[in-house]
């Protein structure tokens, strides 16, 4: 991939750019670059979606019944034990 | 049945202090699932996982007099268990491993390689179990010190302070890592995927 110095002036805010932590302006400068940068426009596209992604598959993630009771009965808590 | 709410107010660092067993499983009920995701986020083993989880709550137990309640009961909770896990890391790779490592390479994010528009996949197809096992193993090839960034801010939902605050850096390190360790993982995915759609 070419790297403009705008396409590595881009890099440094893609972070912020994502969480939409930036300025309106930073923002706005952003997004004139991107509309004319298939190659940013990607890189920010499956930047976000690899982050979604992780999101996403923590989300159906839940802790296994017998660690739960493990856990309890280690803290002497078997009272407690949800059920 | 207490509810989620209730058990939040119940759950407070005075009546922990006071070893009320209420207070305590409320703690457990309500901080667990987290904590057991963020060893094996870590960890990548789900045998260490539950050793973390239940070593984080007894170390928790045993130290919550020293509790200050200058940070919140969950930063408290996570600085536990990542020590447990960083403790963990140092003893399977016997190195030294700590999140302060890092410094020299801290200037900017590498530049993106992989250039291929693969977010046309469907979740379905992205998070199958090939995939889900594609993450997992890209997650574990980040050095600890960007893998704890990422599964706190990202995976974890911590605030960027809360993330500097458990992990005892400052703000702008968290930054500079969490960018760093989202675009390692996107070229690592982007290899992945990039293959898949070809
Ligand atoms: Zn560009």
């Amino acid at each position: 991939m070419e790297h403009s110095s705008s396409c590595k002036h881009l890099l440094g805010s893609l972070s912020d750019y994502v969480d939409g932590e930036l300025s309106k302006e930073l923002c706005a400068e952003i997004e004139r670059h991107l509309a004319d940068c298939t190659n940013c426009q990607v890189v920010v596209d499956t930047l976000r979606r690899t982050i979604e992604l992780y999101k996403a598959a923590v989300s159906h993630e839940t802790v296994p019944e017998h660690v739960v009771q493990r856990l309890y009965m280690r803290l002497n808590l078997d009272d407690y034990i949800p059920h | 049945m207490v509810d989620r709410l209730a058990r939040r107010e119940l759950v407070t660092p005075a009546r922990l202090k006071a070893k009320d067993p209420e207070a305590m499983a409320g703690l457990v009920e309500l901080y667990s699932a987290n904590i057991y995701r963020l060893a094996l986020k870590m960890l990548n083993n789900e045998q260490d996982a539950e050793d973390v989880l239940q070593e984080t709550f007894i170390k928790a137990f045993r130290s919550v007099d020293k509790f200050e309640e200058r940070s919140s009961l969950s930063t408290w909770l996570y600085r536990i268990a990542m020590n447990e896990v960083l403790m963990l890391l140092r003893k399977h790779k016997q190195e030294v491993i700590s999140v302060d490592e890092e410094q020299a390479s801290e200037e900017g994010a590498p530049e993106p390689v992989e250039i291929v528009d693969w977010c046309c996949l469907p979740e379905k197809e992205l998070l199958d179990s090939e995939g889900r096992d594609h993450l997992n193993k890209a997650i574990e090839r980040l050095s600890p010190a960007l893998r704890a960034v990422f599964v706190l801010r990202d995976i974890q939902d911590l605030s960027v302070r809360d993330t500097a605050e458990t992990l005892n850096i400052s703000e702008a390190a968290v930054k500079t890592r969490l960018l760093r360790a989202r675009m390692q993982l996107r070229e690592d995915l982007s290899r992945y995927y990039g293959k898949r759609i070809a």
